[in-house]
């Protein structure tokens, strides 16, 4: 059985074309979900992709949150499916309380596009059991709204559950809190972060395949649930 | 009906870093003015809603969607 990867694309979002192809690249079947849809088409995971949905008025992924589509991810998603939020991603779920903590504007003020090392701290999520802690990786960010914050009990309580996914390591980007990068949910079904590992799956035209582990990971996971 | 205009006010919380605050503490020194130590930038919305509409609805409107309560805090003045 191939598994089923849902791509939603709101108005504005710019990666659901290069997540569904990292879907493919992986041997999963990518459908296309779009925001205004109240049927998830039976998906098994669903990735919610980078840009600027609505324009990132009023605040990137306040929006999009309440589109339809959005009512159905988090009801699913509170239920065990795994649900993958890259950049404007991690913003929507941020915003839809499915992970806590905000992104707010680039410390440094200026949209900051490089090649990003991180480290991988927990490597027992639903989208990053394919690594291993401790392993360094480098992958594309790009953003405006790229800095993590949270009150300092929230921080305490990620870093002691091990809910940090990964970490900006040799220099911090964008300000965010702790150099948290990307993290997840109690379940570990759930994980958002900032930079994009879908941009990250060929050597041809990215910084390398460090970002293919995202993908394969959660086609492991789906198997193992199965 | 009469319309009645509601003004929600919406700031981050203290221990949120505001960088576009901090760029406008930065341009008021090269201005040339002195004494100020702080600037916080926030958001300003004017509703113009019904009389009917009360103000437990117009907390639930600050609240879900015009400002984040984990990053900000509003109030509303009507």
């Amino acid at each position: 059985m191939t598994a089923r990867v849902g791509v939603v694309t709101f108005p504005g979002s710019l990666d659901d074309r290069d997540a569904a192809r990292a879907v493919r690249t992986v041997g999963a079947e990518a459908v296309p979900l779009w925001h205004g849809e109240r049927d998830l088409h039976g998906v098994d995971a669903v990735i919610l992709p980078g840009g600027f949905s609505y324009g990132d008025y009023l605040r990137a992924g306040a929006i999009a949150r309440f589109a339809p589509v959005m009512e159905l991810i988090t009801g699913a998603a509170m239920a065990g499916m795994p649900v993958l939020g890259i950049c404007n991603g991690f913003q929507v779920l941020c915003e839809s309380h499915l992970l806590p903590g905000a992104l707010v504007g680039n410390a440094g003020r200026k949209f900051v596009c490089k090649a990003q090392r991180l480290e991988v701290k927990n490597a027992s999520t639903a989208w990053t059991n394919g690594y291993h802690a401790g392993q360094g990786i480098t992958i594309p960010l790009k953003n405006m709204d790229g800095c993590y914050v949270a009150d300092e009990h929230t921080l305490d309580e990620l870093e002691g559950e091990g809910r940090v996914v990964v970490k900006y390591i040799e220099g911090n980007p964008n300000g965010s809190y702790r150099n948290m990068a990307g993290i997840t949910n109690k379940a570990g079904n759930v994980v958002g972060l900032m930079p994009h590992p879908e941009h990250a799956i060929d050597s041809l035209t990215g910084t390398g395949e460090d970002g293919l582990g995202f993908f394969t990971s959660v086609l492991s996971s789906l198997v193992a649930s199965a | 009906m009469d319309v009645a205009r509601v003004v929600v006010d919406v700031v981050l919380k203290p221990e949120i870093l505001d960088p576009q605050g901090q760029a406008i503490l930065g341009a008021l020194g090269r201005l040339g003015i002195g004494g100020v130590g702080a600037v916080r930038q926030g958001k300003h919305f004017e509703l113009e809603v019904d009389e009917g509409v009360d103000d437990d609805t117009i907390a639930k409107i600050a609240d879900t969607l015009l400002a984040n309560p984990v990053i900000e805090t509003f109030t509303v003045s009507r």
